[in-house]
Formats: C-alpha cells, structure tokens, sequence
C-alpha cells in the first residue's frame, strides 16, 4: 500500500494509422512531468521517446498500449503493440534503416530515426519482438543522477 | 517567492463573472471565484487574450498615461511599425511621425530603421549558429514567456540579438544627450504600442536587465489625437514620399515579414497563441528541425493584430503588404548599411547583456515523492467530475478544478454537478434510515401487541 502511493501509473491506447492524434500521449505526459518537478532536460528526452513510439505505433501496428510509470527513481514507458513485429531488430536499430512505404516518407516520417532516437535519448532501452504478433519497447530514464537541467 | 509584474488589470466594479477570460486564457491563469475573475501572476504571460474577450471591458492594460512626458526635458516617440498600418493608404509612415510631433513629442524614431538593422543581424546570425536550428525570433513578449513557462526546454532557440525597440531607444538617448548636452535619464523614450505585452516587457524585461523605453502608450490611446494632429496643419512634401523608409523594417509589423523582407527561405510563420502551441509542441518532439527559423507572434496575423491597435487587422496587414510592394518594385532599399550593420554585430553591438532563463511553474511539490501523490490525488478526484469543462465552479476546466481542489483552493462540492449528487446520496441515505425507523416502529408496536396479547 505504501510502495503504491508514491507510484503514477497510466495506460494509454495508441490506434495504427491514427496520425492525427500521435503526439497527444507525449503531450500529456510532459504535462504530468511538468506538473511533478521533473528536470526540462529529462522531460524533453523523455518527450521525445515517447512521442517517437506512439508514431512507431501508429505507423506499424494495429493497436497498442502505452504503460506509463512515474516512482521518485524513475520513469518508465513500456510500448506493447499488435502488428507486424521487426523481423531483424539490429536492422531496425540502425540509424537510416526503415521499411516505411513510399507514402510515409512522402508525408516526411520513416527517415529510419525513429529506435535509434528512442534509444539515445533514454538511460535504458529494451526491446523484443515477435514476427506476425508485435513488439514490445521498454523506456527507462533514471531520475536521480542526470543532473539539472 | 516569484513576484512577476503584471499590466493585466481586472476592475472588479465592472467584472460580472461571465467567465469568458478563463474560457480563453492559454495558461489557465484565471479562475472565477466570488463571481470575480482572478489572475495568477506565475501563469500569466501576459497575451492579452483576456482584454479582447471580456464583455463587460473589466479587463484593461496599464499603459502609460500622457502626463508622464513632462518628467522629461526631451521626449521621443518610439511608434511600433504596426502604427503604420493604422491609417488609410495615402497616411504615409512619414506624415504619421509628423503627427506625434505635433502631439508634443519632441521627436518621433521611425523604429523600421532599427528593424531594419536588427534584421540584418538576424541573417549574421542565422548564418553562424546553423546547429541551434531552428532559430525564434523574440520579438513577441509573450512568445518569450511562454517559452519560459511551458518549453523551458526550447530556450537555447529563441535569438539572444536584442529586439529593435530597445536598441532604437539605447541608440536616441545617446545620440540626443549628446545632441543637446543633456543626460541620459533627461530624455524619455515612449513606446508606441500595439500590445499590452510589450508594455510589460519595458516595465519588466523577460532577462531582467533594465529597459532603454521609459513607457509606453497605446496605439488605441494615441489613435484619436493621432488622426486630429494629421488634419491640421500644411501637408508637408516629404509627407507624401515612403522612399525613405527602410523595407525590411516594415517586415517586423506583420507576421512573416521578417522572413519575407530577408528573402530567407526556410521558415516558418506561425501566430495566434492555440497555433503556436501546436507548432511548439512538435517541436519541442524533435520534429521541425529541417526548419531555419521561427516567426511566431501572440497575436494573429503579428503586431497589427495585436489587441490595442484600432484598424481591423486584415486591412493593416494589406496596408503593409502594398508598402513592402511598393518599396520592391521600385527596387527601393533604404535601409541599413550591411557592412556598418556587420562591424557592429562583431562588437557585440546587438546583444542582449543577460541570458534569457526558463520560469518553469511550480511543481505540485518540491518533493517528488509528495509531488506524485498529489498528482494521484488530483487524478481521482478528475475521475469522479464529469469531464465536460463546464466552468461553472470558476475554473477553466474539470482537471484545472480537480487541481484546484487538491490544493485547497476549493471544495469538490463547488462543482454543480458534485452537489446534486451529494443531495441524492444524502436523501437516499436519508429515506433509508427513515424506512428503518420505520421497520424498527413497526416491529415495536407488533411487539408490544403481542406483549400485550400474552398478558
């Protein structure tokens, strides 16, 4: 009961090819960030990531859900969405890799930025995934010695 | 403690309540309470937006009065180029200075030559610092404050160069203390202002460092005696001729104008303060960063439209089109001299002294642990109101209320809603425990029926 007090938690759904609202769950959760007296610099990576999955989401899958989790330590995101899954995920990890169609590059997304900027502006990053079934993305930033922003 | 200066008055005399500020206000500052709207001075970042919405004219900006002209020996009149665009076409920028001469200035600046500098420095600048990309112009006060408030994290892309009103100002009090062998402090500088935000930035700059403008007077207040001091007197040849005004100034009245007039060719213009949030907020994602630079004004359609000017907005902006028109096909460039513009940036001429700081707000609490508690408490509560932002309670929004109720400000049953509901559990609870007295008696007299039977 006590551990639970001091822990936020909130669930987010994200709908595939929903690209009007990508951008809405980053914007809460920078809010709520704000709201608590997190450092600008760990509330714009943060920001960011989460902003980078959601279009992921959107982009590839069918449906997900964001966890998001906020304790004094730390912040964690966790991204389980239904879709395709990455068939080589070092693949995917590489910075200009991308197997968005014509379409998305035309509308400017899929410059194969998307994992590898999750990636450096979290402290931890996990991923996995299942081809045919989905992907799983897990977010950490650490919130004690990041320093001031 | 925080103490922020604010030009945003209410007068509670004529303020009935009608909510209408809270409604518009972008940083939910303003909350309804006693029937009387209420300003915070840590959200406010003074747009203005209030002034326009109120009905009842409650609201008003503190703006200087003319009497303050005579606490100096000389005064000169600083008009904001949107000025310009307040009259007629055949109103030339020229007889429009003529005319705050004859209202008792002792000069009038035309401040599109500092602009027009200040633009040139703009370019020097873009060019050498290509990796911040992209770049925003500070020009709106309150695109600066809202940046500090809520993208503390975008502060590093608003340009450090400072803003023409102030380098006009610094530029004539030298140059007319030297002039008429007087000091500094003895000449007074007016702005012209189309905005109550910009009169704030003089009383209070955003990096704390002193403003070179003593005051500032509206456009709205000067408008009338403005357009009577133009009627009177000989026209003047000079009047009739724009050959002397600097194109690029002109620029800095309207939104995207700047860009314009420079010929820059990645930018971006954006205004009205719902618009700019959203071009912030994708911003602050990381995803305008094919972008050079940023015009982003409080106001639509930039200064003209801002909420003390008089002429209708759409009209100004075609007025200083046609005159930024004119100049172009007449291949007209009376402006700065970019090599002297140049030797002046390198000696730091344009800089502002201070480095702008972010105002976050203040989290619910210093201590995270207790911050995050809050934030839960604030959130259940949000659970149980009913979502729909009536603002009956006197704030802007049911998670605003939900806020404001965690932090005693209110009590859940100030929501309309809230206390009917309360009213239903309690008769429910009340027909209840009446139906139970009821039973109880009921039993009682079967008892003391049977008692009485045995006996």
């Amino acid at each position: 009961m006590t551990e639970k007090e001091n822990v936020l938690t909130r669930e987010f759904e994200i709908k595939g090819k929903d690209f009007s609202r990508a951008g809405n769950i980053s914007s809460k959760i920078k809010e709520i960030l704000q709201e608590t007296g997190i450092s600008n610099s760990i509330i714009r990576r943060a920001a960011i990531a989460t902003y980078e999955a959601e279009l992921n989401v959107v982009m590839y899958a069918n449906k997900g859900i964001l966890y998001f989790t906020l304790d004094p330590d730390s912040i964690r995101l966790k991204i389980d969405d239904e879709g395709r899954g990455i068939k080589d995920i070092s693949l995917a990890m590489k910075e200009g890799y991308s197997t968005a169609t014509e379409e998305y590059r035309e509308m400017g997304f899929g410059a194969g930025m998307g994992l590898p900027n999750i990636k450096k502006n979290a402290d931890k990053f996990k991923i996995s995934s299942i081809l045919g079934k989905g992907t799983t993305l897990e977010i950490f930033f650490f919130l004690n010695n990041s320093g001031a922003s | 403690m925080n103490h922020y200066l604010h030009f945003v008055r209410v007068d509670e005399n004529k303020c009935m309540g009608r909510m209408k500020c809270m409604r518009v206000c972008p940083t939910q500052a303003i909350r309804v309470r006693g029937g009387k709207a209420k300003i915070d001075d840590e959200k406010c970042i003074d747009c203005g937006e209030c002034i326009t919405s109120c009905p009842s004219g409650a609201i008003y900006p503190l703006t200087d009065p003319f009497g303050e002209l005579t606490k100096f020996r000389h005064t000169v009149a600083v008009p904001s180029p949107a000025l310009y665009a307040q009259f007629g076409q055949k109103i030339t920028p020229a007889k429009i200075l003529n005319g705050l001469k004859k209202l008792g200035f002792d000069d009038a600046y035309d401040l599109a030559l500092s602009c027009g500098e200040v633009s040139f420095a703009l370019l020097e600048y873009l060019r050498e610092n290509s990796e911040t990309k992209p770049l925003i112009i500070n020009t709106c006060p309150t695109v600066v404050r809202l940046i500090q408030v809520k993208y503390p994290s975008l502060i590093n892309h608003i340009t450090p160069i400072d803003i023409p009103r102030e380098i006009a100002a610094r530029e004539v009090k030298q140059r007319k203390s030297k002039q008429y062998g007087l000091k500094e402090k003895e000449i007074g500088a007016f702005y012209i202002t189309p905005c109550p935000a910009k009169m704030i930035s003089i009383k209070q700059p955003a990096e704390k460092e002193k403003s070179y403008l003593d005051g500032a007077i509206s456009i709205s207040d000067i408008y009338g005696p403005l357009l009577s001091a133009m009627g009177n007197g000989d026209i003047e040849e000079s009047d009739e001729s724009i050959d002397k005004l600097c194109i690029l100034g002109l620029g800095w009245a309207m939104a995207g104008g700047i860009s314009r007039t420079l010929k820059l060719e990645n930018s971006l213009t954006v205004s009205g303060l719902p618009e700019i949030l959203k071009v912030f907020d994708d911003m602050e994602r990381g995803s305008l960063q094919h972008i050079d630079f940023i015009e982003a004004y409080s106001c639509p359609q930039g200064c003209i439209g801002g909420s003390l000017t008089v002429e209708n907005l759409y009209i100004s902006y075609n007025k200083i089109l046609r005159l930024i028109e004119e100049l172009e096909l007449k291949k007209i460039k009376r402006c700065p001299d970019v090599k002297e513009v140049r030797k002046k940036y390198s000696e730091g001429y344009f800089f502002k002294k201070h480095r702008l700081r972010p105002r976050p707000l203040k989290p619910l609490n210093d201590d995270l642990t207790k911050a995050i508690k809050k934030r839960k408490e604030i959130e259940k509560i949000y659970e149980k109101l009913p979502k729909i932002d009536c603002g009956a309670c006197g704030s802007p929004t049911c998670e605003a209320f939900a806020e404001d109720v965690v932090k005693k400000e209110r009590s859940l049953l100030d929501c309309v809603f809230m206390l009917p509901k309360k009213l239903r559990d309690l008769s429910k609870e009340l027909s209840e425990l009446l139906n139970k007295t009821k039973s109880i008696n009921e039993t009682r007299q079967n008892n003391n029926k049977s008692e009485a039977k045995d006996k």
